[in-house]
């Protein structure tokens, strides 16, 4: 193994230089700025009453900005987005499975919490009462 | 583009090359780091499957409100956004090992090297002080009837909605949230922190291979690569470990 270049590449990639030290600049920059927002639209949900379905979009936007930051990362930081395209593909295509695996859980989880609800037993219970009024019987969790 | 026609000419599957134009460890890293993303995602998923199926989930911001030094006062999200800023830098210092590694400059791989490993056991410092604040921080719940002080653990946690008697001492008082809770807190943080700690120890070796000039015989710093890639990762799966915790 002590051959300096394998047989296996074909061409290497340009070294870049400094132009790659300001991608690298600029990259750094855009996942501060994207961490920043995302902060604040966290805190914003905290500090300013609002109704439930606007922060259900706020979350929503957060996500994206969360997938904005994983493209950035990997594609420049881990260089994926300078490789053959045919190596790009093996790695995304399996990934889209996510699509259906989070769709699917998060349904799944929704339903129990409603089947659960309508048929009056809870895990939480929205109220505990005071001292003197709770029964003994009350649930341990 | 002079590579982008190399591209085109190249018959990659004709054999004697990599048809990926990639050496044969970088490519396996990616697909362990593939099937990586599918550990976390899953558990991550797991997670969301049991918050969803909850009424109550408790509130982040109010969870995470704690800064090393700075008592009692109510920073959301400060010192989680440390960590997360503390992640990134080292991401960066490690693309630059990477790219001193192409130049095959020893001296630039060594610095950005250190400063790397320093990042991740920053961050893993601040993992350990967060956990130890929310495993130690008790707070007054009622539980049957009685106001009993307990910690954020895989057991208990007092993040629950207020309870209807006003107050305790001056203090509001909660009732016991979904146990849930602490178990994927834990689980999945902890999960991310071995990631981190198996990265920084990766990272320890690279840094004493490239100082023992392992590298320079070799004439390619490739191995630096490699780390480099999982280290991402690391950043990466951050990147959603924060979303799910701190910020939705």
């Amino acid at each position: 193994m002590e051959h300096s270049n394998s047989s296996e590449i074909t061409f290497h990639h340009e070294a870049g230089g400094d132009e790659f030290i300001k991608k690298v600049i600029k990259t750094t920059i855009l996942l501060s700025v994207i961490t920043i927002i995302e902060l604040g639209l966290g805190l914003a949900m905290y500090a300013f009453p609002m109704a439930e379905a606007f922060k259900l979009f706020l979350k929503g936007v957060i996500v994206i900005l969360s997938l904005a930051k994983a493209f950035y990362i990997v594609g420049i930081f881990m260089h994926l987005g300078d490789e053959l395209k045919n190596l790009i593909m093996t790695i995304c295509v399996p990934l889209v499975l996510f699509i259906w695996f989070i769709a699917a859980f998060l349904m799944d989880g929704n339903s129990w919490k409603n089947l659960r609800n309508s048929r009056g037993k809870s895990i939480v219970p929205v109220q505990q009462t005071a001292p003197a009024a709770q029964p003994a019987s009350a649930e341990k969790h | 583009m002079a590579t982008a026609q190399t591209q085109m000419q190249t018959k990659w599957w004709s054999g004697g090359k990599s048809p990926f134009n990639v050496e044969y460890g970088k490519l396996m890293m990616w697909y362990f780091l593939m099937s990586d993303a599918f550990t976390f995602g899953a558990f991550l998923i797991s997670y969301g499957t049991i918050r969803f199926s909850q009424n109550y989930w408790p509130d982040p911001n109010q969870v995470f409100n704690a800064f090393p030094l700075a008592g009692h006062a109510n920073l959301p999200l400060a010192f989680v956004s440390l960590m997360t800023f503390i992640l990134i830098v080292s991401s960066v210092t490690m693309v630059l090992a990477v790219h001193a590694g192409h130049k095959n400059d020893k001296q630039g791989v060594i610095k950005w090297m250190i400063w790397t490993v320093v990042g991740g056991i920053a961050f893993l410092s601040c993992q350990a002080w967060e956990w130890a604040h929310l495993i130690t921080g008790e707070h007054a719940v009622l539980i049957n009837g009685e106001i009993t002080n307990i910690g954020t653990t895989v057991t208990k946690n007092p993040w629950g909605p207020a309870a209807d008697v006003a107050s305790h001492e001056g203090h509001h008082v909660g009732t016991p949230g979904p146990v849930a809770f602490g178990g994927y807190f834990f689980g999945i943080t902890g999960f991310h922190g071995f990631h981190v700690l198996s990265g920084v120890v990766i990272n320890i070796v690279m840094l004493i291979m490239a100082i023992n000039g392992t590298f320079e015989r070799k004439g390619h710093y490739w191995m630096i690569e490699k780390a480099g890639l999982y280290w991402h990762f690391v950043d990466l799966v951050w990147v959603f470990v924060f979303l799910c915790f701190y910020l939705i």
